[in-house]
């Protein structure tokens, strides 16, 4: 049974490393935000050490799935596992790189005046955190419920985002000098918008983990 | 499976005993024309029983006992005017070390299930079909300059195509392999299983193998037994992806016990 217990050991050690890179991921995303709400440049400057943590996991995530495919031929449940394994990691990755755009929008935004306090934003940051916290958490456990419910308020950030569209125009239609500045927040608001989409794909891979069916690509979900 | 007339091989309530040890328990499964089946599962499970059964290998054993039905093309496989030896030319079999007749040569080897079978030939033909079940069996380009010298002055993974070719001779509609690559290397095991995966395509196989990576890359089905049950039958993509049965979980990835 050693060889079974070492398994299953890597298995749990590759689990601990998608967790570690997802909570980095987190915690990119809220520091970037907060930053840009509270006007707070202090907070940015953890993010790009971050980034760097997030960039070597990635790699590493890879390479420990690659090896556990060549060396064990996992199967199954396993084999399912190590697969959503390899596709969260390309979505946290994705998550870390929009965290850095919004990062590099808010030094922007905090060189300027205010445009005006921002509600929406944050709000949807909170969404889409809310929607990363779950799906890691369906992700530990194994929760496919979870993961499915988490799916649907991508719905809720999709709105936000066309929302804050709609107000800033507002802005730049009646004051050109606001262009830059909505610009830059309507470009925040896309970033956290893809972060939810990714959080979305990590639930679809959690649900494929756990059920073994796919639901990409099918639509509003029941 | 998709298509039940297509199935060459329909087995239900089979059950099988060796004296008071009954070793399967009312197995039902068909087996469908030009497919590869792997029976998959741990020692003692029942797996080399099973597929004895098919060609009536028990016979002789004392004790053996079975009860359930076995039909092949129609036909009651333990029916009382079945001939095993005229039933053992429908249903071959290839076993886990190659067995090559000793004092025959190449050619011999092949022509001899022919002949034991009773089909007088004129010589072309006879060559003629000799080479088809070599080529068949892959083995015809690196044996075609030595056919007259022993079977046995191959090398293991050669002798093993050589039986191939020896129970393809006599065109079987089914052709039972019992771990046929176990005692050999890797550059040989990889030649036979592509050979399976070839014949595949004309001929219904039934594998019995202890290794599930073999199992996952030849066979169109996988059928799991345990301790003499038919735990799950499927195709093998999802049997090795997302099987439907936990203990069919437990054995492929390795937790088993």
């Amino acid at each position: 049974m050693t060889a079974a217990r070492h398994y299953s050991e890597a298995l749990g050690a590759l689990k601990e490393m998608v967790l570690r890179m997802g909570g980095l991921a987190e915690q990119m995303v809220h520091n970037s935000v907060t930053a840009l709400a509270e006007r707070n440049l202090e907070m940015l400057a953890g993010v790009r050490p971050m980034e760097n943590q997030v960039n070597k996991l990635h790699v590493e995530i890879d390479e420990v799935c690659l090896e556990m495919i060549a060396l064990r031929q996992p199967a199954g449940g396993d084999l399912r596992f190590i697969a959503a394994a390899m596709k969260i990691n390309t979505d946290l990755e994705r998550i870390a790189d929009q965290a850095v755009n919004i990062a590099r929008r808010a030094e922007m935004l905090l060189a300027v005046p205010s445009l005006k306090p921002l509600i929406d934003i944050p709000h949807m940051a909170r969404i889409a955190d809310e929607m990363l916290k779950s799906a890691l958490d369906a992700f530990v456990d194994g929760d496919d419920e979870l993961a499915m419910t988490t799916i649907a308020r991508d719905d809720e950030v999709d709105h936000l985002k066309d929302q804050v569209f709609r107000e800033l125009l507002t802005y730049m239609m009646s004051d050109p000098t606001t262009i830059p500045r909505a610009m830059e927040l309507i470009l925040v608001s896309r970033a956290l918008e893809r972060i939810a989409d990714h959080a979305t794909n990590v639930c679809e891979d959690v649900i494929f983990m756990v059920k073994g069916k796919d639901v990409r690509h099918q639509g509003p979900l029941a | 499976m998709e298509n039940m007339n297509n199935d060459v091989l329909k087995i239900s309530g089979l059950s099988a005993w060796f004296g008071s040890n009954q070793v399967l328990r009312n197995i039902a499964m068909n087996i469908g024309r030009n497919t590869v089946t792997s029976i998959m599962g741990p020692s003692g499970c029942g797996k080399s029983t099973f597929i004895r059964c098919i060609n009536r290998m028990h016979d002789l054993t004392p004790g053996f006992r079975l009860s359930g039905s076995l039909v092949y093309e129609g036909t009651d496989i333990y029916g009382e005017r079945v001939d095993p030896v005229a039933l053992r030319r429908k249903i071959g079999m290839v076993f886990q070390q190659p067995n090559p007749f000793p004092r025959m040569s190449i050619f011999e080897n092949v022509a001899v299930g022919l002949k034991l079978n009773g089909m007088k030939m004129p010589k072309s033909e006879l060559a003629g079909r000799v080479e088809k079940s070599l080529r068949m069996a892959a083995l015809w380009n690196e044996a075609k300059d030595h056919l007259s010298r022993p079977g046995t002055s191959l090398s293991g993974g050669q002798q093993q195509r050589l039986c191939i070719a020896r129970a393809l001779a006599v065109e079987p509609g089914i052709l039972l392999m019992d771990e046929p690559c176990s005692a050999l290397d890797p550059v040989s095991t990889g030649k036979i299983e592509e050979l399976i995966e070839d014949l595949g395509e004309k001929y219904t196989i039934v594998v019995v193998t202890h290794n599930m990576q073999q199992a996952a890359r030849i066979s169109d089905f996988v059928a799991f037994f345990l301790m003499g049950d038919l735990i799950e039958l499927d195709r093998s993509a999802k049997i090795f992806t997302n099987p439907s049965d936990k203990r069919t979980e437990e054995y492929i990835t390795g937790r088993f016990g």
